[in-house]
């Protein structure tokens, strides 16, 4: 006699210390997924966030529409060409609609993640960071700033915890950046530590290794360019506005101009 | 010609830092940088001062202008930042709502 009743597997996705578990029917899809996010797996019995990750066939949807998130009677509504997921915070559970593929759940946990840091004064942003004599760096830039140029050049006592976003969330009087599972050309999943947040660095290539003071102003603008924000939701954008500006009250911000030479890291510091 | 009232759009986010006042838009995450005399109309835009007597008190003892072209342009100037719903520019007093957000901080 056939089974009726699928079994429900599930695993913990654990970034930036905040566990998020996905229920699934497929084991292959788990499969999939613990691959993508080993090192991001936890044994957490009590995740804040539960997924029941519906498959459907794959068909021939957009990844790269637009994304749109909304937010109506404590409900979130996260939307692309290629997924679709609902998440109540106060219930702590969402649903996910997507095929099996690692790229529409790894969109999802990036939006879900900046969700929850806006309201705790924290982040993700365009950034690779690293962690070398228990300090966290970030390194921030649009494409093609030198975000992987820098990762790869770290040297061996560096820590690599994204080349591509970075997570950071707000700690006491400071910052602490966390490793994420977020990969840029690299493809390397970062390591998944913390340490506190020393400096932030607008990359630039140039013909020659410098550091220079960045104003105040244009560091906040520099920051709030290059932090992920997707939804659609007045006091979020406040929060984030005014998190930007906290974050550059607090933390160093330098330009870091450079060749491509692992000399530059000797000015990280 | 009527008065015209501004108040600053309680639905965007502001800051000052080192003199420049930046401003998000809640709508659309849209970040503004005010000039001088955007930061000046900005920070008296109260809903109950007039455009004239802002010019007047405000606008001119900063810049060596004629007030007659600087109410024309400090109109202009409200008009555009309406448009990015920074301002509400209307025909009558703006009666207050909340603070815009960040103002105060």
């Amino acid at each position: 006699m056939p089974e009726l009743i699928a079994e429900v597997e599930s695993l913990v996705i654990e970034v930036g210390g905040m566990p998020v578990r996905m229920n699934t029917t497929d084991p292959g899809f788990l499969c999939m997924l613990q691959d993508r996010y080993a090192g991001f797996l936890s044994d957490s019995k009590q995740p804040a966030i539960e997924f029941d990750v519906d498959l459907i066939p794959p068909d021939s949807a957009n990844a790269d529409a637009d994304v749109r998130v909304t937010q109506r009677h404590g409900r979130w509504c996260l939307t692309r060409g290629d997924f679709r997921a609902e998440w109540e915070p106060a219930a702590r559970r969402g649903w996910i609609r997507q095929s099996a593929n690692p790229y529409s759940i790894d969109a999802i946990l990036r939006i879900v993640h900046t969700l929850v840091l806006a309201r705790q004064g924290g982040f993700l942003m365009h950034s690779a960071s690293a962690i070398r004599n228990g300090k966290a760096f970030l390194f921030a830039g649009v494409s093609g700033a030198g975000k992987t140029t820098i990762s790869r050049l770290a040297p061996s006592d560096a820590t690599l915890l994204t080349d591509e976003i970075s997570y950071v969330r707000k700690q006491d009087a400071g910052y602490v950046a966390f490793g994420t599972p977020f990969t840029g050309e690299l493809a390397k999943l970062g390591e998944n530590v913390s340490a506190p947040v020393a400096a932030l660095y607008l990359l630039a290539q140039g013909p020659e290794n410098r550091i220079d003071a960045v104003p105040a102003g244009e560091a906040a603008r520099s920051l709030l360019a290059n932090v992920l924000f997707f939804a659609e939701d007045e006091d979020l954008v406040q929060s984030t506005f005014h998190s930007a500006f906290e974050f550059v009250s607090r933390v160093r911000v330098s330009r870091l101009t450079f060749v491509p030479d692992a000399r530059v890291w000797e000015l990280i510091r | 010609m009527s008065k015209l009232y501004v108040a600053r759009n309680p639905r965007v986010a502001a800051r000052s830092l080192d003199g420049e006042m930046m401003i998000m838009s809640g709508r659309d995450s849209t970040l503004f940088t005010l000039n001088k005399t955007a930061t000046i109309l900005w920070q008296a835009a109260d809903g109950a001062t007039s455009l004239d007597e802002i010019v007047e008190h405000k606008i001119c003892p900063e810049f060596d202008v004629e007030p007659t072209v600087a109410l024309h342009d400090a109109e202009a100037l409200a008009r555009e930042l309406a448009g990015h719903e920074i301002l509400q520019v209307s025909e009558q007093p703006i009666p207050p709502r909340t603070a815009a957000p960040g103002e105060a901080r």
